[in-house]
């Protein structure tokens, strides 16, 4: 019984923190370029208006450009309740750090067949884009993540989290450090925030995810930018519980839920202004450079691997 | 009353016979067809029901075939790494011939049928021998047979160049491994005093290290050949598409199975615990297959082409597992070797199911567009629906997605590498997670190119006049299909209970049954085989997907007619509507891979522009881009040189004087004789 309530507390979690992460993250980097920036809760409103209209839909496309946009909702949520947020995941026997990267990617292949699907130019340099960028970030992330699994010899995230949660300051050893800036890294590119690709632009030379889903209008729209959402959020928890563990509670309980949301919240938020910091800080990179960048973040993890054993 | 399994095998056997010799006297008669693929339908069944029947009672079944000369006897043993690979056999070549009845209809009266059944026939005896073959004899004969009816069947249109000459490729090189595997099993039968497996089993210790080590790569390189291991691959992506589709699924299905069976035979029954360098090598080799395999394949616009370049991937992956079992097995890791072994094994079937899946829908698609370039495709997703899902199912899989198969065995195969850095403290661990690394890549890279393979062939508008009036495939080509649909299904969600399939096997080489630590929560959950290791349930994670997507989607659905909802062109910047040529290509879509991978591709482009005016209004444009074949052009082009150049050489020798010919005859017993005395 508890395991279905811990499930839909954190689902209920997923679904209503994601827009306000991304809400969060634009209003901070407006403000850091000292702009004003649109409200907390646009993500909210943008998302509640999408619902609401029509949708277009071309001609042209076939069943994979309707089923895509829920393939994408479902993965992306999916994979977040893999991942421990509050406390340990609640599906976590259903799959561990492997199934959240397969799960996403899955959803990341119907998302680029629906980019082709449409038979605009633009859906398919998306795509293109996209799986060129992902296929190039994975190696670096099964690195890292297997560098922080060897530690509890064991892919289940729950594990993972319990042994680095043993060791007090072992996120400062320096094999967790180098694993997590490849993580990072990972992180960037996977979200599609700068340098690698830009979330807020409609340029066609440099777009990636927005060229994938030029053609969704409305509620399918509204499915794929929370799923979007979901997916970061999944992976900036995923990111901080496995290298950060503090405040995370070892059981699901109700006054433990309310801590763990706390440091969740805290840890959520120093998160994002280091991504804010990069984002303003570095200029989009050309899409040849983007390869350099991860082979940086797989040498990053290899580093820590071999300082596992070095040190 | 079940019959025993080994008269069901051989029933199987006889009516595979039967289907060739009806094949040979019936010609191009619509009869060829029926009758031949029919006998392979009813064989391929046999097949299965005579290895489930001797895998559920897991003991070994040895006897000998009532032909063959005294000396040379043809012992035939159902153990359970037979059954597995006859298994395999059974079920693709079952789907196959189902699927050959509408598929070879167009060829009735124009071609010899008759003879594509008896080959088709043939091999398929041929392949059920290989696997069953208890001596290197019958092991052999059943070898050779199977590449020459396979070359006869990779040339079967035999007037196309490209055909003939990938068959000659093909059977030079298979001639070469056969070689190889010839001089391995003569080693091993003069250590042992006879040519049986049984003598052979654990008989690597009781060589010399060296002789052993030589054994071991002859072997290696030997079954490579036929695997399609990187680099005596070079045969594979020219020999497969050519054959007609159903022929290429087995081919690739199966027939290059058979090198993965041989390696499974002499590593973990010939060989005890080999030296730590041995599994180094498969592992290493391993990663290098399936990087390159998966490579060269998203530079392919051919569609059966890029499936063959997979085919070499997904040996490398298997390699993978092989190659861990091997180093665990030297560790003294029973567990984990087991499971590596399950991964790399299991990924075999998978692979079979996937694979030929894939070729069948590939040739749906060749037959109703005429083409098998991804260019000229396009839009069939409307024209060939069910065509389109099964092979997206297909695509799905071999990209290694969750919840199909090829998400499980890749899996098991990432929990032994990862439990692989903890066995030693040697240097050695670091390959574990570093050939995790890549197969992340691997799979990654694999699910671009299924992406580009489904999305360009099957989406948006039609390239060509010939996609845009495709009809779908006849109802037997989409039935066999649907059923190796299914097949990746269930062996992906039902991976809990085909597991314990493994425990005889494991059982066998390892002496350890793995099936109660691999499956948890009453057949629902996976798991790594250790308390706290890490577990996946294909079957968890279908059902969040369908309660968070799913549902939400049908009930939308339910009440859609509320909703304004609008077909509308795409925009079309303004030009005067969208048509195909404004879509991306599959070469565009794999650009940015070639240009990143460009030491490795070493890509050569050509464009020429005619214009009358001025060059800005071209009236023609000719473009050219080329992927340069490294291997071919940097190792085989010169051996092939120097091979004719030596050749070249000792024809002095062969200068046409009996005189001469004498003087060698006589210089050749002279040396014998001199042997003989001295030994």
């Amino acid at each position: 019984m508890t395991a279905v309530l811990s499930a839909f507390a954190q689902l209920v979690l997923l679904l209503a923190l994601a827009p306000l992460i991304s809400g969060f993250i634009r209003k901070f980097k407006a403000r850091f370029q000292t702009r004003r920036g649109p409200g907390l809760l646009q993500p909210y409103r943008d998302l509640f208006k999408l619902f609401r209209k029509g949708m277009v839909i071309p001609e042209t496309s076939s069943w994979i450009f309707s089923a895509t946009p829920w393939v994408v909702f479902g993965t992306s949520v999916a994979a977040g309740l893999l991942v421990p947020m509050v406390s340990t995941a609640p599906l976590g026997l259903f799959g561990g750090v492997l199934a959240v990267v397969y799960v996403l990617a899955l959803g990341r292949f119907f998302l680029a067949l629906a980019g082709l699907d449409t038979g605009s130019s633009f859906g398919g340099l998306g795509s293109s884009r996209e799986m060129t960028i992902s296929a190039l970030a994975e190696p670096a992330m099964m690195l890292a993540v297997f560098t922080v699994a060897i530690g509890a010899s064991s892919t289940s995230l729950s594990e993972i989290v319990r042994t680095a949660a043993g060791q007090s300051w072992r996120f400062l050893a320096p094999p967790q450090v180098l694993a997590f800036a490849a993580m990072f890294i990972v992180l960037i590119a996977e979200t599609g925030r700068i340098p690698v690709d830009n979330p807020a632009t409609h340029l066609e030379l440099t777009m990636i995810h927005e060229a994938m889903i030029l053609e969704y209008s409305g509620p399918y729209l509204a499915l794929i930018e929370w799923g979007a959402s979901v997916k970061q959020l999944a992976l900036m928890s995923l990111l901080i519980n496995v290298f950060w563990p503090f405040g995370l509670q070892p059981e699901w309980s109700g006054a433990g839920v309310l801590a763990g949301l706390g440091w969740l919240l805290v840890k959520l938020l120093l998160l994002s202004c280091a991504i804010v910091l990069v984002e303003t800080t570095n200029a989009k990179m050309r899409l040849f450079r983007v390869p350099e960048l991860l082979a940086v973040g797989f040498t990053l993890s290899a580093l820590g691997l071999v300082s596992t054993f070095l040190l | 009353m079940i019959p025993a399994p080994e008269s069901l095998f051989t029933a199987a056997l006889i009516i595979f016979l039967a289907g060739a010799t009806a094949g040979l006297l019936s010609g191009r008669r619509l009869f060829a067809r029926t009758v031949t693929f029919g006998a392979a339908l009813a064989g391929s069944l046999l097949d299965v029901f005579a290895s489930t029947v001797a895998l559920v009672r897991g003991a070994t079944a040895v006897w000998a075939l009532p032909f063959g000369v005294p000396m040379f006897t043809w012992t035939v043993r159902l153990d359970p790494l037979t059954c597995y690979f006859n298994l395999a056999l059974g079920l693709l070549a079952a789907a196959v011939s189902l699927y050959s009845f509408g598929y070879l209809k167009p060829m009735v009266g124009r071609r010899n049928v008759g003879a594509l059944g008896f080959f088709y026939n043939v091999l398929l005896a041929s392949l059920a021998l290989v696997f069953a073959a208890a001596n290197a004899f019958s092991f052999l004969v059943a070898w050779e047979v199977m590449a020459l009816s396979a070359f006869c069947l990779v040339s079967f249109e035999h007037e196309k160049t490209e055909a003939r000459r990938a068959g000659i490729l093909f059977l030079v090189m298979s001639h070469a491994g056969t070689g190889l595997l010839l001089i391995a099993f003569l080693v091993l039968g003069s250590a042992a005093g006879s040519l049986e497996f049984q003598a052979f089993h654990l008989i690597a210790p009781k060589l010399t290290p060296l002789a052993s080590g030589v054994v071991f790569v002859l072997f290696f390189l030997g079954f490579g050949v036929k695997a399609g291991v990187v680099p005596v691959h070079i045969w594979l992506p020219d020999a497969h598409p050519v054959a007609p589709s159903n022929i290429s699924a087995v081919m690739s299905g199966i027939v290059i199975k058979t090198g993965i069976y041989g390696m499974a035979r002499v590593f973990f029954d010939f060989y005890g615990p080999p030296s730590l360098w041995m599994g180094a090598l498969v592992l290493a080799i391993g990663v290098i297959t399936a990087l390159l395999g998966v490579l060269y394949a998203l530079m392919e616009h051919d569609l059966k082409r890029l499936l063959a370049f997979h085919s070499i991937e997904n040996i490398g992956i298997i390699l993978m597992g092989f190659g861990a079992a091997l180093l665990f097995r030297t560790l003294g890791h029973a567990n984990l070797a087991a499971l590596a072994l399950i991964g790399g094994l299991y990924h075999t079937l998978n692979h079979a199911m996937f694979k030929g899946l894939l070729f069948l829908g590939a040739g749906a698609v060749l037959n109703s567009t005429g083409t098998r370039n991804m260019e000229e495709m396009g839009g069939l997703i409307r024209r060939m629906p069910a065509t389109a899902l099964f092979f997206l199912v297909g695509a799905v899989a071999i990209s290694g997605l969750p919840p199909l198969n090829g998400f499980v065995s890749e899996w098991l195969t990432y929990q032994a590498l990862l439990a692989g850095f903890g066995t030693t403290e040697s240097l050695i661990r670091v390959m574990f997670p570093v050939a995790g690394a890549l197969l992340a890549l691997t799979a990654a890279l694999a699910a671009t190119c299924f992406v580009k393979a489904f999305g360009i062939s099957f989406l948006a508008l039609p390239r060509s006049d010939a996609a845009a009036k495709a009809p779908e495939a006849p109802l037997s080509m989409r039935i066999s299909m649907g059923l190796l649909a299914v097949a990746c299904i269930a062996l992906g969600l039902g991976a809990t209970w085909f597991l314990p399939v493994f425990d005889s096997i494991t059982a066998q080489t390892f002496g350890v049954r793995m099936s109660a630590a691999l499956v948890r929560a009453n057949g629902l959950v996976i798991s790594s085989g250790r308390d706290g290791g890490g577990t996946v349930s294909n079957v968890g994670i279908l059902l969040t997907l369908v309660l968070l997507a799913g549902v939400p989607a049908l009930l939308r659905y339910a009440r859609r007619r509320r909703e304004p909802r609008t077909a509308n062109p795409v925009w079309d910047c303004g030009l005067p509507g969208l048509s195909a040529e404004n879509e991306y290509t599959a070469t565009a879509f794999s650009k940015p891979l070639r240009m990143i991978f460009s030491a490795l591709y070493r890509p050569r482009r050509e464009i020429q522009t005619e214009y009358d005016i001025s060059r800005f209004y071209p009236t023609a444009v000719r473009f050219e881009s080329e992927v340069e074949p490294a291997f071919r052009k940097r190792v085989y082009d010169p051996l092939k040189d120097w091979v004719l150049a030596a050749a070249n050489r000792t024809r002095a020798v062969q200068a046409g004087s009996i005189h001469a010919y004498l003087a060698y005859i006589f210089v050749a017993l002279l040396v014998l004789l001199l042997f003989e005395v001295r030994g």
